[in-house]
């Protein structure tokens, strides 16, 4: 008998082979879709790098207040969201319904404070006269590449508390389980670890001394 | 009997978070240390190669234990992380190639 006969008797005799790399099906295809958008965060970071590199009148306008204290601040919510995260993944795993809620509510909270401080970030340099073509300072690719780049991360946070709040109801409501929330965090996580890229690249690599 | 149940599900999400503290004290130590060598008079090329070094490290902490990928078989990540850096890698090529254009020397001769 071979392998793949015995994956497919092993799966109670139907026609289906066992899951690639000995990973639920809903996991891997996550881990496709992270490496995927890691490669889409990657086009960005190097375009936005080279246009930096390319332009001789490239703006610096991140002051320590607000900006920078403001984005050490997010940098701290959104890896202590991580961990509130891990903890839901493994509240779900044992079937802790409540604390899992709990724990999926306190990284949606996190995410939030997240995003506020984000839009906060952003209406301040609206308001110092940045548009995506256009700022007091120097190249106007700057707005551009700024807004493109912390937009679509944003936008990546703003979808993870979603699908969070949306998880929490259907895993204590018993239609989702706990592999869905395993899958969500690893979203989350994603969300986080783009963050310590543009952070270095965006903000401190264009701080005002 | 309930009550054990509950106290053991409770250790267990408490153990959990202790486990991973290491891993989110060194993240947020690598992001304090990233904005004190940002305030420090290092040119952009070597500030840059810095800031990176550390980012790709705090990233690998991410991916190994928050995402659980040094807990997953080690196909999965033979498979992923090769061929995402390979492909990086690649990009950085490609778009780094079409600066010829901007110096208007579509061709070399």
């Amino acid at each position: 008998m071979s392998e793949i006969d015995i994956a497919m008797h092993s799966q109670g005799g139907e026609l289906a082979e066992g899951s690639p790399y000995r990973i639920p099906s809903r996991k891997l295809t996550m881990w496709l879709f992270i490496i995927s958008d890691a490669i889409t965060f990657g086009a960005l970071l190097f375009g936005y790098g080279y246009l930096r590199t390319a332009s001789s009148d490239w703006p610096t306008p991140f002051k320590f207040n607000p900006s920078i204290l403001n984005v050490t601040i997010m940098t701290v919510v959104l890896i202590t969201s991580s961990l509130t995260m891990l903890g839901a993944v493994d509240s779900a795993k044992i079937g802790n319904k409540a604390k899992t809620k709990r724990f999926l509510w306190s990284t949606i909270l996190l995410g939030a404070i997240f995003a506020g401080l984000h839009i906060r970030e952003w209406f301040g340099l609206i308001d110092e006269g940045v548009r995506l073509f256009q700022n007091p300072w120097g190249s106007p690719l700057f707005g551009a590449t700024f807004f493109a780049i912390t937009g679509l991360h944003l936008l990546h946070v703003i979808s993870g508390v979603v699908a969070l709040a949306v998880i929490s109801r259907g895993f204590s409501r018993g239609w989702l389980t706990a592999g869905h929330v395993e899958t969500t965090g690893l979203y989350w996580h994603f969300v986080d670890l783009v963050w310590m890229f543009v952070v270095p690249l965006v903000y401190l690599l264009n701080i005002s001394k | 009997m309930a009550g054990s149940a509950a106290s053991k599900d409770s250790a267990t999400s408490k153990n959990v978070i202790v486990k991973y503290l290491p891993v989110y004290f060194v993240l947020l130590a690598i992001a304090g240390m990233e904005i004190f060598l940002a305030y420090q008079h290092f040119p952009t090329g070597p500030l840059l190669a810095i800031l990176l070094a550390l980012a790709v490290c705090g990233g690998g902490l991410a991916v190994m234990y928050f995402m659980h990928l040094a807990e997953e078989p080690s196909s999965l990540f033979l498979t992923l992380i090769p061929a995402t850096i390979f492909v990086l890698l690649m990009m950085n090529m490609f778009w780094s190639d079409s600066f010829r254009l901007l110096h208007m020397k579509p061709f070399p001769h």
